[in-house]
């Protein structure tokens, strides 16, 4: 084992902390950090529950060491709504289409399009409904997560 | 009870936003894994990697030698707790089990040792440091394994773990089958289907004191684990509390506290320390129980009509090593022909244990009866040469056939199936389809059009001691919120928006002053959680009539306040009106101040406050009914199957809210679609699990699954409020839809065996023209030829030499357990033998009841009648050996249970 000294911006909060090289982002994240929004649903890289943003890009953070992200700046669900809480567009359109059921996997799923999102970015629906490739939902069979996508990109004029 | 209040309906019906999703969409849920303790410890498991043997050793030195290990236990450590362990129906489970592996293993990922340490990640390499020393055997894995191999637990008489329906040819069935025009028979597969919750199963225990035990743990009802866990652990003076604020999924595998659970608490009242166990998906994939392993043989036979005339099932169900209560599935065959019309039926239905992870409920756990008749019916209507359509319409049960009771007993008053597929068939254009697929397949491609009608049971309380009703308690706090403590529980229902729609169009009140909560045992009554579609039956009902007797009191208290009679009130808008006199209106906050804080105005002799309860029983049973269409394209050069459309036609009563109601349907077909299609819980001949991540187990993606189109019908129920059940009719219904359409699909290459997964390769062969492909013969039938490794060890016999049966050895009382369809029932009966006469006692929880029979040999007989759960001839045959007994048990249209017992 060895250990490290990291420092990473989260939701615009600077964290600094001692890690084992081998731990999961995930786990700092979620136990070091407190961001319990970020949410384990495989370890394997597959499902896509625990995607953050990390430097602008969807990351799956089981799949990074919290050492990788050192130096980072990271957004997760949690730093996505305004400070009044008016909720990301992302959010607000899973929202308004019942694009979630029991919400375990919903995180990821809201940090993959708000990445894809960033920078002013509008991507079409095509682009949006790839990118949930990578994301397993067990209760919705995609249909309101479908009709989100379909929302967005109503509302940027790219279907 | 009263009318209901003057006010209209404001937010049943409505698609109203849930009220769960501002916390879930911004991280602000709380699940099990987000629960953090001081002091808390973490637990990893050590689990056995064969699935037949006996432990010869355990040696932990050197694991719990570890830096920051504080314990490594083994079934040694947790055996003065003197667990039970117990099935959904909260009777002892049917074979012996603890927590930790006893001795023996049972299957790959049986719990063998528990290593608890500061963290999981120091926990997991502990683990892997200790050392179990195994006699491997060889392992019974399928359904033929179980028939043919030797005996999965030591202290069975063989591998039927359950027995239901008639085991003998009923000759009078057979020669209706065997005369009729058509007989149609067909034999179908279900492989074995991982539940795949996308949160875990996991638990924070923390002793309080000596007094309380704290579980934070994923589930599916709060109560019902409390109720487990205080009738498992038996430890007087200790209360169990158990939270769960938000669940990440359930679909049946976290009904109740299973091995890991109760090892994980056990470990924390052994340790004095809070210990959180998260499961990692490897272990839910690999060693979390599972479902759905069944295979039937159904055969329909039909007039020159297309009428049926009877029908027979031999159907056999992978019980795995330790089920959550030993199952014959009975309500496979009371609903397998309910929503149509049918003269005969009998069946014989078999759950057997093997050497894989145990049985547990799945959406819809009795679905494969709609599989097996739908794809059968299918398969009749290309056999005699009618439409699909056509011989649905002869056979439906319709309006005009109602009231009527099906040959198993199930009485149907409002069940419209036949009335879903009419509306259906408005949707979907039958003759423009056959015309497209006509010209498709004149170009080389392959459309199928699938149909599937069916009923469903919902909403079900009162026939089984652990479904209970629901309960609402209710109140208007002095601020004037409504606050509602209800016994449903969500996870992922949306209980919490639904319940409050209910309740806000009783009080008059916006949505938003409604908050309803459902996650903790110590708060509210009794419940069993969600399953069997029940909650917004039951639950719904129970917040209308708590909504509508509390109503009352603000009236009571309003009409007294402001001189004007009860009739004269109405309650919208979170105020309290007077007919005729705007001025004297009245905020809830007004009302509910004087309620708790001034008692002097209020009606003389009226208790304080603002609050009501009701708990709920609905009718027996509610039922929803529904026909589903499905077009695919299947590649003939690939095999792979597209679906281009799918419409759901159903009548789930008055919908709350037909978001969710739709939201139901959906996830209950993208279900259904991978277990058609993709999902494969497969274990190797030596019952090592090859889908051990969702890179093997392949659930649907976004791909997989098509928008879905629905179609409601809305035919109240006699339930309050008119609501049906709709949590798993998609499960139910969804697979034979699919199936259907794909054997339509392909009919011009010939018939699609019904053996999920049809996988292209599979479907390849049929249009190929090759043999589908076969399963490997078991290892134990005769004809099995590759080399054993490891030949069988026969498990030593449970009873020994059999003494000679002599009358006088029957005289007494003996221990007996019935192995019901409701779990085992344990009586005691006492025998007196006068010759060949014998009379005696039964003795139940239920009661005491004389009997009169006959011995012949060593065979007792009698025949009793009981009237509960319904009026049935219960007829015993009872062979005795020595010390044991054992025998079956007839129990009219339930057909025939297994007995065992021992002198008492």
């Amino acid at each position: 084992m060895s250990e490290h000294r990291i420092s990473m911006t989260v939701n615009g909060q600077q964290h600094r902390g001692l890690v084992d090289g081998r731990l999961m982002l995930s786990d700092w994240l979620r136990e070091a950090a407190g961001y319990t929004g970020v949410h384990v649903g495989c370890e394997q890289g597959v499902c896509g529950a625990c995607t953050v943003i990390v430097d602008g890009r969807a990351v799956r953070s089981c799949l990074m060491l919290a050492v990788q992200a050192d130096g980072c700046s990271l957004t997760t669900v949690e730093g996505l709504a305004a400070a009044d809480g008016t909720l990301h567009p992302v959010q607000q359109a899973l929202k308004d289409n019942h694009g979630l059921q029991c919400g375990f996997c919903t995180p990821g799923i809201v940090m993959t399009l708000a990445a894809l999102r960033a920078d002013g970015a509008r991507p079409d629906e095509a682009a949006m409904t790839e990118a949930m490739s990578g994301h397993l939902c067990r209760c919705t069979g995609y249909q309101g997560i479908r009709r989100a996508i379909r929302q967005l990109a109503a509302e940027d004029g790219t279907p | 009870m009263s009318a209901p209040p003057i006010s209209a309906q404001r937010f049943i019906g409505q698609r109203v936003p849930r009220k769960e999703d501002g916390r879930l969409l911004t991280g602000r849920g709380s699940f099990v894994d987000d629960i953090i303790l001081p002091g808390m410890l973490h637990a990893a498991f050590v689990r056995s990697p064969i699935a037949r043997g006996t432990i010869r050793s355990i040696d932990t030195d050197v694991a719990r030698a570890q830096p920051g290990v504080h314990a490594v236990l083994t079934q040694a450590d947790l055996a003065p707790f003197g667990v039970t362990m117990l099935s959904f129906f909260l009777g002892p489970v049917e074979v012996a089990m603890t927590p930790l592996a006893d001795g023996r293993v049972a299957y790959v990922g049986h719990p063998v040792a528990l290593v608890i340490a500061d963290d999981r990640y120091l926990a997991e390499d502990a683990a892997s440091l200790v050392v179990v020393d195994y006699a491997e055997e060889a392992a019974v894995v399928t359904l033929d394994d179980a028939r043919l191999g030797p005996r999965v637990h030591p202290d069975t008489d063989d591998n039927v773990a359950a027995l239901m329906g008639e085991e003998e040819a009923d000759a009078a069935l057979e020669a209706l089958l065997a005369g009729a025009p058509h007989l149609v028979s067909q034999s179908i597969r279900h492989q074995r289907i991982a539940q795949s919750p996308m949160e875990t199963r996991g638990v924070v225990a923390s002793l309080q004191g000596e007094s309380e035990l704290l579980v934070h743990i994923t589930c599916a009802g709060p109560q019902l684990v409390a109720r487990w866990l205080t009738l498992a652990l038996d430890r007087p003076g200790l209360s169990v509390r158990v939270v769960a604020k938000d669940v990440g999924g359930s679909f049946g595998l976290k009904n109740h506290p299973w091995m890991e659970e109760v090892s994980a608490i056990l470990a924390a009242m052994l340790l004095r320390r809070p210990v959180k166990w998260i499961e990692d998906r490897i272990e839910n994939l690999t060693a979390a129980n599972q479902a759905r392993e069944q295979e039937m043989t159904l055969r329909a036979a039909f007039d020159t009509n297309g009428r049926l005339i009877a029908s027979h099932a031999d159907y056999a169900l992978n019980n795995g090593a330790y089920p959550m209560g030993a199952d014959a599935n009975i309500a496979v065959h009371m609903f397998l022909w309910a929503a149509y019309n049918i003269p005969a039926y009998s069946f014989v239905s078999r759950g057997w244990y093997s050497n894989t992870p145990g049985l547990a409920a799945y959406r819809g756990p009795w679905a494969i009866e709609t599989l097996a008749r739908e794809t059968l019916l299918d398969r009749a209507a290309r056999q005699i040469g009618i439409d699909p359509v056509e011989i649905r319409r002869r056979n439906l049960c319709t309006a005009a056939d109602q009231p009527s009771v099906t040959p198993l007993g199930i009485p149907r008053e409002d069940i419209t199936p036949a009335q879903c597929l009419e509306k259906l068939l408005e949707v979907v254009d039958v003759p423009a389809f056959r015309a497209e697929q006509a010209a498709a397949r004149a170009q080389g491609r392959y459309l199928g059009l699938g149909l599937a009608a069916y009923i469903e049971p919902t909403g079900a309380a009162g026939s089984i001691a652990v479904m209970t009703g629901e309960l609402a308690q209710l109140r208007i706090e002095p601020t004037g919120r409504v606050v509602a403590v209800m016994s449903v529980h969500s996870q992922g229902h949306g209980t919490q928006t639904t319940m409050a729609q209910c309740i806000a169009d009783q009080l008059g009140v916006p949505i938003e002053d409604v908050t309803i909560f459902d996650g903790d045992s110590s708060r509210g009554g009794f419940g069993p959680g969600a399953g069997g579609s029940r909650q917004g039956v039951i639950g719904g009902g129970a917040a209308i009539r708590a909504g509508r007797l509390l109503a009352d009191k603000v009236k009571a208290v309003a009409a007294h306040l402001l001189n004007a009679s009860p009739e004269a009130i109405s309650l919208s808008d979170g105020m309290v009106h007077v007919a005729g006199a705007p001025e004297m209106r009245r905020t809830l906050r007004e009302i509910a101040e004087i309620a708790y804080g001034e008692p002097g105005r209020l009606p003389p002799g009226m208790e304080t406050g603002l609050e009501a309860q009701y708990r709920y029983d609905p009718p027996p049973m509610t039922f929803t009914s529904a026909a589903h269409a499905c077009i695919v394209e299947v590649d003939a050069d690939t095999g792979f199957v597209g679906i281009r459309r799918w419409v759901s036609s159903e009548d789930c009563g008055v919908m709350i809210n037909p978001a969710v109601v739709e939201g139901q349907i959906a996830g209950g077909l993208a279900q259904a679609i991978g277990s058609v299609l993709l999902e494969d819980a497969a274990r190797d001949a030596q019952g090592n699990p090859t889908a051990a991540t969702f890179k093997d187990y392949a659930l649907p993606t976004i791909f997989d699954v098509p928008d879905f189109e629905y179609v409601h019908a809305d035919t109240p129920s006699q339930a309050e409020g008119g609501f049906r059940g709709v949590g798993e009719g998609g499960c139910i219904i969804g697979p034979p839809t699919l199936v259907n359409a794909i054997a339509d699909a392909l009919a011009p290459f010939g018939e699609v065996p019904v053996d999920l997964p049809l996988t292209p390769a599979k479907l390849m062969t049929v249009i190929e023209g090759q043999p589908w492909p076969e399963r490997p013969v078991s290892r134990f039938h005769p004809d099995h030829r590759a080399p054993e490794v490891d030949a069988p060890a026969p498990v030593a016999p449970a009873v020994a030499a059999v003494a000679p049966a002599i009358a006088v050895g029957i005289d007494g009382a003996w221990k007996l357990v019935l192995a019901t369809p409701m779990g085992p029932q344990p009586m005691v009966a006492h025998f007196q033998v006068a010759g060949d006469r014998v009379t005696g006692r039964l003795e139940a929880d239920q009661g005491s009841q004389e009997f009169t029979g006959t011995l012949s040999g060593d065979q007792v007989r009698w025949e009793m009648k009981v009237t509960k759960p319904m009026a049935i001839t219960l007829k015993y045959e009872l062979t005795f050996a020595g010390s044991s007994v054992s025998g079956k048990c007839k129990m009219g249209l339930f057909g025939t249970a297994k007995v065992r017992g021992e002198r008492a």
